[in-house]
């Protein structure tokens, strides 16, 4: 067993650090169309059509809410302490990027102009761990925000960001062990491909709903969306943020929702797969997305649908409920692992 | 009720009697455990069920510059003022009225004496200058019942936000052109 992790698949340095740009571009760019496909579909549950006025349908509204945002003065509170209150943002934002870096799209390495190409950022066979360790990373980005911020609001939603994080974090990977034991790999390509026949949703369909629950805390998406609380904490630890800094938490915000769809597809639904249909290579990448679409959708849908959960309620849940319902999960996916 | 009786009400005297300004309380399961998570996953079911029923119910919004809700008939909007319809003369004889009966006091007249040749009124004296002033006016409709040869009456426009308060003060020729924009009636039954 090497010592240093393996990568599934090398391009030359010149496609790679291509490959980063592209990977950088497209993240950025599915942003703005999230933040229109949810406002619209929430807007559908709230019996409104939604944005309708920028652009046509309203398509040009994220576009006028990122130049108002640009155009925004910096405001910083006197109290705060300034190097980490500029850093956190970009701390928040920059892993956001990195998860979405790790989700394939794409097996196979695909021919464009000839060169081999992996449809995603990396494809390490550590590659689960590392979305892990970049979402963990990520939510300093939120706790650092709110500390540094020197306001109560910020530092109550802050506080709460801890209590979620550990209440959720343990319960999310626990749920993921079933994945990991009937798949044998950390590698997501790996992963995916071994749900060609099944997708993993069926066989794990526990660890699935755990997993998902666990995300919607991750990703601090309503029930969960205690360290925004708009009804109490103003807007939590971005209250003190303005104009850029905080485009750049929305931004955050709506990659990992993208990434939690991304996420769910590749470990659960079966990534590129589709059932008795075999498509071509360049297929791949809109199976993905369409997947992708549809977990954003019922993320929108939860969020139309349920209220916040209190505080207390948050964690007796995590630890209560789905802590022991991801272990027994696990233990009785490697029993019947083991056993067959 | 009394601040006293709630504190000793009779209600947990163990004899089950209760007085009448105490309720009992309808209480649900107990929350939290397994059997609460239960629940909360089917009562989560029902929640995305209705939300789901609101996306087919469609949308109910009035897209409000284009498509202007109907008024009603007795809707007070913008003053119009009338002129006959078979001689063409104003209907208005400047005896201010309207103005005394203003609340607001926002319609000033100024009364003058028809020329027998050229006629402008209907009556002896005609408005000279009949101005109202929308940015302090309260659209009561006080004026529209005080007057004697219903001259002044209370139209249906509602859209007259301007820029300069100055172009708020509206005069006898623009009360009484038709409104550039019609607002739409409601219907009988609508």
């Amino acid at each position: 067993m090497p010592l240093l992790s393996t990568v599934g698949y090398y391009e030359p340095w010149y496609v790679q650090i291509l490959k980063a740009l592209v990977v950088f571009g497209v993240g950025f760019s599915l942003v703005p169309l999230a933040l229109l496909y949810e406002r619209k579909l929430l807007g559908r549950f709230q019996n409104r059509p939604g944005p309708n006025r920028v652009g046509p349908f309203g398509t040009l509204q994220p576009a006028a809410d990122i130049l108002k945002l640009l155009g925004k003065e910096q405001f910083r509170p006197t109290n705060a302490i300034g190097w980490l209150f500029i850093l956190s943002p970009l701390v928040a934002m920059v892993c956001a990027l990195a998860t979405f870096m790790l989700i394939p799209f794409s097996g196979a390495p695909q021919d464009i102009l000839g060169t081999p190409v992996g449809l995603y950022g990396l494809d390490s066979d550590i590659g689960l761990l590392i979305v892990f360790a970049f979402a963990s990373v990520g939510s300093y980005g939120v706790l650092l925000g709110g500390w540094s911020s020197a306001s109560k609001y910020s530092f109550l939603g802050a506080m709460r960001a801890a209590a979620q994080l550990i209440s959720y974090e343990i319960a999310q990977g626990l749920a993921l062990l079933g994945v990991i034991i009937s798949a044998g790999t950390l590698s997501l390509t790996e992963i995916v491909d071994e749900q060609s026949a099944l997708w993993f949703v069926i066989p794990q369909l526990v660890g699935a709903i755990t997993f998902f629950i666990a995300t919607l805390a991750e990703i601090n998406r309503t029930p969960f969306d205690l360290l925004e609380a708009d009804s109490e904490l103003v807007a939590g630890f971005m209250t003190e943020y303005g104009g850029g800094r905080f485009a750049l938490y929305y931004v955050a915000e709506y990659v990992h929702l993208i990434v939690a769809g991304g996420l769910f597809t590749t470990l659960f639904l079966g990534g590129w797969h589709l059932p008795f249909v075999d498509q071509p290579g360049w297929l791949d990448p809109f199976v993905v997305l369409a997947k992708t679409i549809v977990v954003v959708t019922f993320i929108v849908w939860i969020r139309a649908t349920l209220p916040k959960l209190r505080y207390d309620q948050l964690m007796t849940f995590g630890w209560k409920v789905l802590l022991p319902i991801a272990t027994v999960n696990a233990l009785v996916t490697a029993v019947v692992v083991v056993a067959w | 009720m009394s601040r006293t009786g709630t504190t000793s009400h009779p209600a947990s005297d163990g004899l089950g009697l209760l007085s009448d300004d105490v309720v009992a309380v309808q209480r649900g399961p107990e929350p939290g455990g397994l059997a609460g998570a239960y629940r909360i996953f089917g009562e989560t079911l029902r929640g995305l069920k209705t939300t789901f029923g609101q996306v087919v119910a469609g949308t109910t919004t009035v897209e409000y510059p284009e498509e202007k809700v109907p008024v009603y008939p007795r809707f007070r909007g913008r003053h119009r003022l009338h002129t006959f319809e078979d001689t063409g003369l104003e209907k208005c004889v400047g005896c201010s009225l309207c103005a005394a009966a203003c609340p607001a006091d926002c319609i000033r007249v100024v009364a003058a004496e028809n020329d027998p040749e050229d006629r402008v009124s209907g009556g002896e004296r005609y408005a000279a200058v009949y101005e109202i002033n929308m940015s302090r006016c309260i659209f009561c409709g006080y004026c529209e019942i005080a007057c004697p040869f219903d001259a002044i009456t209370m139209g249906h426009d509602f859209e007259l936000a301007d820029y300069n308060r100055s172009d708020l003060i509206f005069t006898k020729e623009m009360l009484l052109q038709e409104p550039p924009v019609r607002t739409p009636l409601r219907r009988e039954g609508e």
